[in-house]
């Protein structure tokens, strides 16, 4: 230990014992501290946004500016719509990488590849709606929801990869060593002994990044814009539930920010739920590791 | 994980020819994700290049944004998103290294799991809704009694001086706050598990009062740890866009007052993508977003190092 620690058992003990409970103190309202903003949110969120949710909001289309009423059907639906299409893309590209580092990460390519991962996560999101917008929106002219969802697609790539890989890696080496020794290949190893295995929590952790794909608000502002009507084609400009709600966030009117309210209800009941039930799947898998 | 057979570190070699193409096979979504990386750069790079061409590097130096008379300059965005990034890391650090000392030091188990998926809730709210709460909640509260406060005790200082709107830099930054303690104090806790249970049991065993038990066990040694939590909070303050477009009052300009409105690399795209109508305009939004993406790489790869070597991740 360092030198100085004889200095600390000098000291009176009833004083050490007092800066002990003041750090105490200190930090369980450090903590505490960092929860008010939750309650807070959680309890604005369901004040202001349960009063609104009513049978409207969820089937009827925004009503113009000025009038009272209407709703947010078709930006529900647009975030369906996006998240299916993000999950195209970003799942499996997501547990085919997951699954290459798990069962192939070693060597460099593998650490290559787990810094990209880490990066891609790390990107903020409105760099990706830029990119997609570089890549998709200025080529083809227009917004629209297919930009949306490739948008959210690359986002979900690293998030699903990442699960997947922690998942894939709770199967026991055992396992597969029992597949190989009866002779199979490893290709059949991996697809149908790990991966069938640890399907139900693979499942759980990519539910959770749809779960928080369909919050994202940046990269959807100029990919996938918005739009006040339904929208049946995917090369059209399409609304979703974040940007709906940030539209209405900052307009001035009283009636469009109880409904921004009610739409973050919403998002946050849906995060809450997946998070819990992953924690509740998860957990028992997760301790006998 | 306890490889019986395979060497460390060396990369499995198939006997079965079908492993041979499904490890090939395999190797395309992992590769394709560097080429996305690349591709990333390559294209914002192409979007921006005529105000690249056009401006250089006086974009960053210079603090005129006029898209009426197309000249760019990005310096009082940058000087934002540092301003508003380091208010943020100011308070959630030390909020967040106590939040992480609580859940693993002095919680029971029970009470440690509950509030830690607290915690963790609060990193999973939506963007758009810390920005909703915050235009709504927290700018109001600051404007009729944080900011008057400050105003009143500290307002000889150029810092607390100008009128008390609510939104702004300091706003802008308690959000910022809110929203990376999480990260910051997963990562801490992270750190502080790793530490072998002797180290502590060490300490309690000379005579250690269990705070003198944290310092000495616990926080002398994750200081490496701690240091690349921080900057990987950093890295998302940086790039946080919905909650800060929406809070800091977007105006291009340098003020040394936190009560005064500004905007931030990452709130400037959001902003200002429905009104750029010109060509030029849209590069410039673009040039903003490479720099953003520039500085986020490079502060990401920096926090990565100091956590690979700290044994973590």
């Amino acid at each position: 230990m360092k030198r100085h620690f004889a200095d600390y058992l000098f000291r009176s003990y009833r004083k050490r014992k007092a800066v002990n409970s003041t750090m105490y103190l200190v930090l369980i309202v450090a903590t505490l501290i960092a929860l008010v903003p939750l309650f807070s949110i959680f309890g604005y969120v369901l004040a202001q946004g349960a009063p609104a949710l009513n049978k409207s909001f969820f089937l009827e289309l925004p009503k113009p500016v000025g009038e009272a009423g209407g709703g947010m059907a078709n930006a529900i639906l647009g975030t369906v719509t996006l998240v299916f299409l993000a999950s195209l893309l970003g799942v499996p590209w997501g547990i085919a990488t997951g699954l290459y580092l798990s069962e192939y990460g070693r060597g460099r390519l593998a650490s290559v590849v787990r810094f990209c991962a880490d990066m891609l996560a790390s990107i903020p999101s409105i760099i990706i709606g830029l990119f997609v917008y570089a890549l998709v929106v200025m080529t083809m002219k227009r917004f629209s929801a297919l930009a949306g969802g490739l948008a959210l697609g690359i986002l979900m790539i690293p998030t699903v990869a990442r699960s997947s890989e922690e998942m894939l890696k709770l199967v026991p080496q055992h396992i597969r060593e029992a597949g190989l020794a009866l002779g199979l290949p490893r290709w059949k190893v991996t697809l149908m002994i790990v991966l069938k295995g640890i399907r139900g929590p693979i499942v759980t952790g990519v539910m959770l990044s749809v779960a928080r794909a369909s919050g994202e608000t940046a990269p959807l502002l100029f990919t996938a814009f918005n739009n006040r009507f339904w929208q049946g084609r995917l090369d059209q400009p399409i609304s979703s539930l974040p940007v709906q709600i940030y539209t209405y966030a900052i307009s001035p009117y009283d009636d469009w920010h109880r409904q921004a309210w009610a739409g973050a209800l919403i998002l946050v009941l849906l995060v809450f739920a997946m998070n819990l039930i992953t924690r509740v799947v998860l957990a028992p898998k997760a301790r006998k590791s | 994980m306890p490889g019986v057979v395979r060497a460390k570190n060396r990369p499995v070699r198939e006997i079965h020819y079908g492993d041979r193409v499904f490890a090939g096979i395999l190797k395309i979504p992992a590769a394709g994700l560097a080429l996305l990386l690349l591709s990333i750069a390559y294209f914002l790079y192409r979007a921006a290049s005529p105000v690249i061409v056009k401006h250089g590097w006086a974009f960053l130096t210079s603090s005129t944004w006029d898209p009426v008379r197309d000249v760019y300059g990005a310096l009082p965005v940058i000087y934002g998103t540092v301003v508003s990034s380091f208010i943020a890391i100011v308070i959630a650090t030390p909020l967040s290294v106590g939040v992480a000392l609580f859940l693993t030091e002095i919680a029971p188990r029970r009470t440690g799991r509950v509030f830690g998926f607290l915690v963790e809730m609060l990193a999973a709210i939506p963007s758009v809704v810390y920005g909703l709460w915050g235009i709504f909640v927290l700018a109001p509260w600051l404007r009729t009694s944080v900011e008057p406060f400050f105003k009143t005790w500290l307002g000889f200082l150029p810092f607390f001086s100008g009128p008390p709107y609510g939104v702004g830099m300091l706003a802008a930054g308690i959000i910022l706050a809110v929203m990376i303690t999480p990260t910051i104090s997963s990562i801490a806790r992270e750190v502080f598990s790793a530490i072998p249970l002797q180290q502590r049991e060490a300490a309690l065993g000379i005579g250690a009062t269990r705070w003198e038990m944290m310092r000495l066990a616990v926080l002398q040694s994750s200081r490496r740890g701690l240091t690349g939590a921080v900057i990987l909070g950093l890295g998302r303050a940086l790039g946080e866009t919905m909650a800060v477009t929406m809070i800091i009052g977007n105006r291009h300009e340098v003020s040394l007052s936190l009560f005064a409105p500004g905007s931030t690399m990452a709130s400037i795209i959001a902003n200002e993508y429905a009104e750029a109508t010109t060509d030029t305009h849209v590069a410039a939004l673009v040039e903003v977003g490479l720099v953003l993406f520039a500085v986020t790489f490079v502060i990401n790869s920096i926090a990565r190092l100091f956590l690979s070597r700290s044994g973590n991740r």
